[in-house]
């Protein structure tokens, strides 16, 4: 029986707008504070208010006498709970004891050592003012440098150097390099501390339920599974007694790819008091206690011939990673490493990190993860080099580039990169810029005294973490497709958007594979008790590898529709188009609905097959993805003011195949305006003491509506071969291509001045002083 | 204290702390979901809502304060089913990812279209001066303003 075909032939390419919004747009969505239970209690840590000190004593009668308060738990009373963990592993890395609550001294100003409980979280933060600590406070180091400098105040005392690990790779001959060069450059570059700032900070609800020994944990997280694995380890906890549940997550941009203290010690304290438990972390808390990114200190030198080729880059890298190893804090800077070389052909390179404890919030993976540091290093070095040169920079860019016809190319570092042609998107850019004619526009502005410049990047970006030997928690990703007795399909997907839209792009996979409708499919994220296993979403690979995961699942549905198709068809020859099996031979069809029902229903089986119609796939990508394109900036400069503004914004990004323009227009645009954040205006700062002054939105610059350009975004199409949908991944390439962009584009409007570099953040008072002293 | 209130066109009586935001008297005591907390210091807007015709930031402002007042939040913008003008033209315009802002922004979008039917981009971009949002860049709720304007509009 045929029926009419309703849908239109794909949904793959659409800008169709998201599924995940009405709840959204309606104020309907269920975020952590919004889960209520009875008898729920309300939990609030009591932090350290200085960098280093040692604590004599804690009493927390005061506080325990308010009436409501139920519970107060110190470090001694969390001895049992295991350590927050680090996943990365490096030679010789020291890994300090970072227990849930500090015991005998503190590291950090935010550093919790204590958590009251009470019945009402006003109650709650009263009785938390009320506990009083006996501090013995210490000398602290906030400032890398400065904590590798002989008698800086240690960190940890067992490690006066303060030096957490010292990391070194190589490849190529690069004295030789150095030696024969025609002109070497060097430069210090800082990319600055930054706090990643999504607008809903960590939260955690706990559940106990002591009959069942269960514990259910609700957590702002981008990794549920592991999450399960790691916190109930912690509190030696059968992993399937943990349910994990990310619910609605308001942004995550890598720092709630992490394991936390609170989210054990919740789960901790549930299990004392025998009742359900909610924290909901501050502002200023997730500005000092939720991880940082960036933090590097970066000595630069190229080599190169006179004609503008490079021969070979040295990288020395002062990595900030603060008091404590958070999930994957040293493996960030080596991130760095792998893309020291960006998109150029050099097989010449030398590289070390020097990994730095200060008595700071620890860094860890923020939009991006160590590769906007590589590219803002390699991109400003190669705009020094092409200013030395007297080179336009478009021009010593297109000459370095790897050539489409070196794919796959090997890099110095000991990667493969996928597929590219690198020179297109800069082109394009270029092209849309109108190059030539803005350049003849700057120098007649120049002519007037004007401070216009000119800026490129061409990134390069690592992305769909990753094949699993070279991850630290296994890289593939997970998908179950069930297809319904109704005929309604549900996906399953180890990944956990937090506002990356897969609830949307996975059911557009899904509907095109099957043919049937999209409202008819509904994508489930999560839950640990409705999901299996998976890895989360971080480093652009939800859709690379979670949407290949399903892409796969839905392979193996398609084979057993065919097969029960072909039953109840009476036919040895069939096709599967449009929501229809087909009998080549007789025209006869059966719906994917009815085929699902009467696989259920199992009157009648195909040979060796079961019943019902369920796939799960985990796939496991044989390579990283890499997305790469070029961003242009056009800047002018106030030079009364030293303002920057961004009077143009060009992004030119490929991210392989695209599968919902909408989507990935969002992720550009976001990407950028964090990347703009970077460069104009956010910086975290701590003074000498170890105190954090920019704690609060006050005093860190997110950007604001009127703060940020219109962004032209358009793209080149080179899809990759690693996945069979030909897709990248875009979630970190807005960021990663803009800093350096940005600051090529200002350091080009002050050229005239004898400006050469600029270290971020470009702030008014930076540039006027830099113009002042150039005058 | 007791306080009275409209809010979303229903009547509420509650006896509360003088100290009692109005943000948790919104989300504790009456139960919404829609205005968020971002920042407790009315830097980010997460909790911007409609008073006596004007957006307010619910989270520096005690319930006490709020005695007699008629208060809409985003969970009144939707009438009989359908979405406001606003709200469809930020799905349609992707004007939202992770959505934590959305609720805020959606009202302080309302706001500047009360105020300025037609607005420009630079009066849209400054009209959210007060409202963060770390996930879309504003560009494609810049967009989603523009839209809901001519949809009125029309």
């Amino acid at each position: 029986m045929a029926t009419t075909i309703t849908r239109p032939k794909t949904l793959i390419g659409k800008a169709i707008r998201r599924r995940e919004d009405p709840r959204l747009i309606t104020g309907t969505a269920t975020y952590v504070e919004d889960i209520k239970m009875p008898g729920m209690h309300y939990a609030v840590v009591v932090r350290s208010p200085h960098a280093a000190a040692k604590i004599r004593s804690i009493d927390t009668s005061k506080a325990a006498a308010r009436p409501g308060v139920v519970a107060i738990f110190t470090g001694q009373d969390v001895s049992k709970v295991g350590p927050v963990p680090c996943g990365a592993s490096l030679p010789g890395l020291r890994v300090p004891n970072h227990t849930i609550l500090a015991t005998d001294r503190v590291y950090y100003a935010g550093h919790p050592v204590a958590v009251v409980v009470a019945t009402d979280r006003y109650i709650a933060a009263d009785a938390a003012d009320d506990v009083e600590v006996d501090w013995e406070v210490l000398k602290a180091v906030a400032d890398p440098l400065k904590a590798l400098e002989p008698g800086a105040p240690a960190v940890h005392p067992q490690w006066p150097d303060n030096k957490a690990f010292d990391f070194h790779q190589e490849h190529g001959d690069i004295d030789k390099a150095f030696a024969e060069a025609d002109v070497i450059v060097k430069q210090r570059i800082l990319s600055q501390r930054l706090i990643p700032t999504p607008m809903e900070t960590r939260g955690v609800v706990a559940e106990w339920r002591a009959a069942d020994r269960a514990l259910n944990l609700y957590s702002s997280t981008q990794i549920p599974h592991l999450l399960r694995s790691m916190v109930a380890q912690m509190l030696g906890l059968e992993e399937n007694r943990l349910r994990v549940v990310a619910p609605e997550v308001g942004g995550g941009f890598g720092c709630k790819l992490n394991v936390y203290a609170e989210e054990a010690l919740m789960g901790f304290v549930a299990m004392k008091i025998n009742k359900p438990v909610k924290w909901i972390e501050t502002r200023r808390e997730n500005y000092l206690t939720t991880i940082h990114g960036r933090g590097h200190v970066d000595d630069y030198e190229l080599s190169a011939k006179r004609d503008g080729t490079i021969t070979g880059i040295k990288l020395r890298i002062i990595q900030d990673l603060g008091a404590y190893h958070q999930l994957l804090t040293p493996a960030i800077p080596t991130l760095s490493v792998l893309m020291m070389p960006g998109l150029y052909k050099t097989q010449n390179i030398f590289a070390d990190i020097v990994g730095v404890f200060t008595n700071c919030v620890p860094t860890d993976a923020y939009r991006g993860a160590g590769r906007p540091e590589a590219t803002h290093g390699i991109e400003r070095m190669v705009d020094i080099l092409a200013a030395e040169l007297k080179m336009d920079p478009a021009e010593i860019r297109l000459k370095n580039f790897v050539q489409p016809n070196e794919f796959p190319f090997p890099t110095a570092t000991g990667l493969i990169y996928d597929s590219g042609d690198y020179a297109a998107p800069l082109k394009k850019a270029l092209d849309i810029a109108e190059y030539e004619k803005l350049r003849r526009e700057q120098s007649e502005s120049r002519k007037q005294g004007r401070l216009m410049g000119i800026g490129m990047s061409a990134y390069g970006e690592i992305c769909a973490f990753g094949p699993s030997p070279a991850t630290p928690a296994g890289g593939w990703e997970s998908a179950t497709v069930k297809i319904e007795p109704s005929g309604k399909v549900t996906v399953l997907t180890g990944t956990s958007p937090h506002g990356q839209g897969e609830e949307t792009t996975f059911a557009q996979i899904a509907a095109d594979e099957l043919g049937v409708d999209i409202d008819d499919v509904l994508v489930v994220h999560g839950d640990t008790a409705l999901v299996q296993y998976g890895i989360g979403t971080f480093g652009s690979r939800a859709t690379a590898v979670g949407g290949t995961a399903v892409y796969f699942a839905l392979q193996d549905l398609k084979a057993k529709i065919k097969k029960f198709g072909a039953m109840l068809l009476n036919s040895d020859d069939v096709t599967l188009a449009n929501g229809q099996c087909i009998d080549n031979k007789t025209g006869a069809s059966k719906s994917v609905q009815e085929i699902a029902a009467a696989s259920y229903r199992a009157m009648q089986l195909p040979p060796n097959t079961e019943p019902g119609m369920v796939s799960t796939h985990f796939w496991e990508p044989p390579n990283f993805t890499f997305p790469f394109g070029a961003h242009l900036v056009v800047t002018e400069v106030d030079r009364d003011t030293g303002a920057v503004k961004v009077v143009r914004y060009i992004a030119v990004d490929d991210c392989g195949n695209i599968l919902n323009p909408l989507i990935v227009t969002g992720q550009v645009h976001g990407g950028v305006a964090q990347g703009i954040g970077q460069a104009l205006y956010e910086q975290a700062v701590y003074d000498e003491a170890g105190q954090l002054i920019t704690g609060e939105l006050m005093d860190y610059a997110v950007p604001k509506a009127h703060m940020l350009p219109w962004i032209e975004s358009d793209h080149t199409v080179t899809p990759t071969p690693v996945n069979p949908l030909g897709v990248k991944g875009v979630g970190e390439a807005g960021t990663i291509g803009c800093s350096p962009a940005v600051v090529n584009s200002v350091v080009d409007a002050l050229s005239p001045l004898g400006v050469k570099h600029i270290d971020m953040p470009m702030t008014p008072e930076k540039i006027w002083k830099l113009i002042r002293s150039a005058q | 204290m007791n306080i009275h209130v409209t809010i979303n066109g229903k009547n509420y009586s509650h006896d509360v702390e003088p100290r009692l935001l109005l943000i948790h008297y919104l989300r504790e005591v009456v139960g919404l979901t829609g205005p968020h907390i971002g920042c407790e210091t009315s830097l980010c807007g997460a909790c911007t809502v409609e008073l006596g015709g004007k957006a307010v930031k619910s989270c520096t402002m005690f319930a006490v304060q709020a005695n007699g007042a008629s208060i809409t939040t985003i969970e009144g913008l939707a009438a009989n089913g359908k979405l406001h003008a606003i709200q469809e033209a930020f799905w349609n315009e992707h004007g939202l990812q992770c959505g934590f802002c959305t609720p805020g922004m959606i009202m302080a979008s309302k706001q500047i279209l009360d105020r300025n039917p037609n607005p420009t981009e630079e009066e849209i971009r400054h009209g959210l001066e007060g409202n963060i949002c770390r996930c879309t860049g504003y560009q494609h709720i810049v967009n989603a303003v523009k839209a809901a304007a001519k949809a009125t509009g029309a």
